[in-house]
C-alpha cells in the first residue's frame, strides 16, 4: 500500500511512517521474533529493561540474538564481538543503498544520523518500497517515523516475552522463531521487482546454505560479496546487450 | 551469569560487545553514501550485496535452525518455507498470506511429526 503523494509537515510524514510501520507485515513479525527474544533473554537471566535497551541500541535481531546467548553463556567477550560485528555486516551495504533516497538539497549530515541508527532489516526493506512514492523533502521524517514504530513494537513485545517466557510449549515456541526467516524471504522477494534482485535472493539462498554447510569462515560476508556481484554483474551484462 | 559480573556490568558488555560492533557498520555506510546518488554503479552493487547478505541469514536461520525450531525436523521447515512462497505467489503476492501459509504448514508439520 504506497502512502499518499503528499504530506503536510514534517509532523505528518512521521505520523505517516509510524502508521505504515504499523499496518505493516512487520508489525506481526518484529512482535513474534521480539516475543522469542523475550524468552531468549529470560532464560539467560538478564532483566526486561536490559533487553529493551538492547533493542534501542543495537536494533538488529540476529545481533541481539547472538549477544544474548553469548553473554548468557560466559563466552569470552571478544568471541561474542567477532559474532556481532560479523551478523552485521549487511548492514553496510543497506545504509549506502538508502542514504541516497533521502538525501535532498541542503540535507546536513545530522539529519541523517537517526536514519543510519535505524537502518535495520525491516526498517531497510519497506522504506525501499514505500520511499519513491514520498516527497524527497519528507522522507526522513516519514523513514524516522517507520523506524520508530517499529522499534516500540519490537520493544513492547520483548517485554511480553518476558513474562510468557517457558510458558509456551516447544511447537509454538519454534513456531516463534521460524517467524523472523519466513517473513524475511517473502517482505524481500516482494520487494525483488528487478531481475538483479531477484536473482541476488536466489543466489543468496544458495550461497549461505552451501558456504555454512561446508564451514566456510566469514561465510555470509562470501555469500553477500558473491551472490551480490554475481547478480550485479548479470544486471550489467543484460543491459549493455539491451 | 557468573558472580564478578555487578549490576552494571552487563550493561558495560551490552555496549562494548552489542552497540559498537554492530553500530561500525552503520557508520561506515553514512561515511560511504556521501555524495553518491541512488543510481551510482557502487549503489546498485550494494543493493545486491544487502539482498544476497540478507538470503544467506534467511537460509541460515532455516536450515541450521537452532532453539525451539531446531525440535522440528530440517525437512519440515524447508517445506513450510516453500509451501508459505506459493501462498505468498498465488495469493496476490501478499507477504503476510504467505507467512500466515507458511506457519500453518510449519505447525501442521511439525504436530504431525511429534504426535
Amino acid at each position: 500500500m504506497p502512502p499518499p503523494a503528499t504530506f503536510s509537515s514534517s509532523t505528518a510524514a512521521f505520523l505517516g511512517g509510524m502508521k505504515s510501520a504499523l499496518a505493516s507485515v512487520f508489525f506481526l513479525v518484529l512482535a513474534g521474533t521480539y516475543i522469542g527474544m523475550g524468552a531468549l533473554a529470560h532464560d539467560f537471566g538478564f532483566s526486561p529493561w536490559w533487553l529493551a535497551l538492547s533493542t534501542v541500541l543495537v536494533w538488529a535481531a540476529p545481533a541481539q540474538v547472538i549477544l544474548i546467548s553469548a553473554l548468557g553463556a560466559d563466552s569470552a567477550l571478544i568471541e561474542a564481538a567477532i559474532a556481532v560485528t560479523l551478523s552485521a555486516i549487511r548492514l553496510f551495504p543497506m545504509v549506502v543503498a538508502l542514504l541516497p533516497l533521502l538525501r535532498g538539497e541542503g540535507t546536513r549530515l545530522r539529519d541523517l544520523l537517526l536514519p543510519t541508527h535505524f537502518t535495520s532489516v525491516s526498517m531497510w526493506v519497506e522504506s525501499i518500497r514505500l520511499l519513491p512514492g514520498v516527497p524527497r523533502e519528507r522522507r526522513i521524517a516519514f523513514c524516522n517515523g517507520l523506524a520508530v514504530g517499529y522499534m516500540s513494537t519490537a520493544a513492547s513485545f520483548g517485554f511480553v516475552g518476558y513474562y510468557l517466557a517457558a510458558e509456551l510449549p516447544p511447537l509454538f515456541a519454534g513456531a516463534l522463531l521460524f517467524l523472523t526467516p519466513l517473513s524475511f524471504l517473502l517482505s524481500t522477494a516482494r520487494n525483488a521487482k528487478a531481475m538483479m534482485d531477484k536473482l541476488a535472493l536466489v543466489l543468496g539462498l544458495l550461497l549461505g546454505t552451501i558456504l555454512t554447510a561446508t564451514n566456510v569462515q566469514l561465510d555470509l560476508l562470501w555469500t553477500g560479496i558473491g551472490g551480490g556481484t554475481l547478480a550485479y554483474i548479470v544486471h550489467r551484462l543484460r543491459e549493455a546487450a539491451a | 551469569m557468573s558472580a564478578i559480573w555487578t549490576d552494571l556490568a552487563p550493561y558495560l558488555a551490552l555496549v562494548l560487545v552489542g552497540y559498537l560492533p554492530n553500530e561500525v557498520w552503520r557508520v561506515f555506510g553514512l561515511v560511504l553514501a556521501r555524495g553518491l546518488n541512488e543510481d551510482s554503479e557502487i549503489v546498485v552493487w550494494s543493493r545486491a550485496v544487502a539482498t544476497a547478505i540478507l538470503a544467506g541469514v534467511i537460509a541460515k536461520l532455516i536450515v541450521f535452525s537452532s532453539g525451539a525450531l531446531a525440535g522440528i525436523p530440517l525437512g519440515v521447515r524447508v517445506s513450510a518455507a516453500a509451501c508459505g512462497f506459493l501462498g505468498y505467489l498465488t495469493m496476490k503476492r501478499s507477504a503476510f498470506a504467505g507467512v500466515l501459509v507458511g506457519e500453518a504448514a510449519l505447525l501442521l508439520g511439525g504436530w504431525l511429526v511429534v504426535r
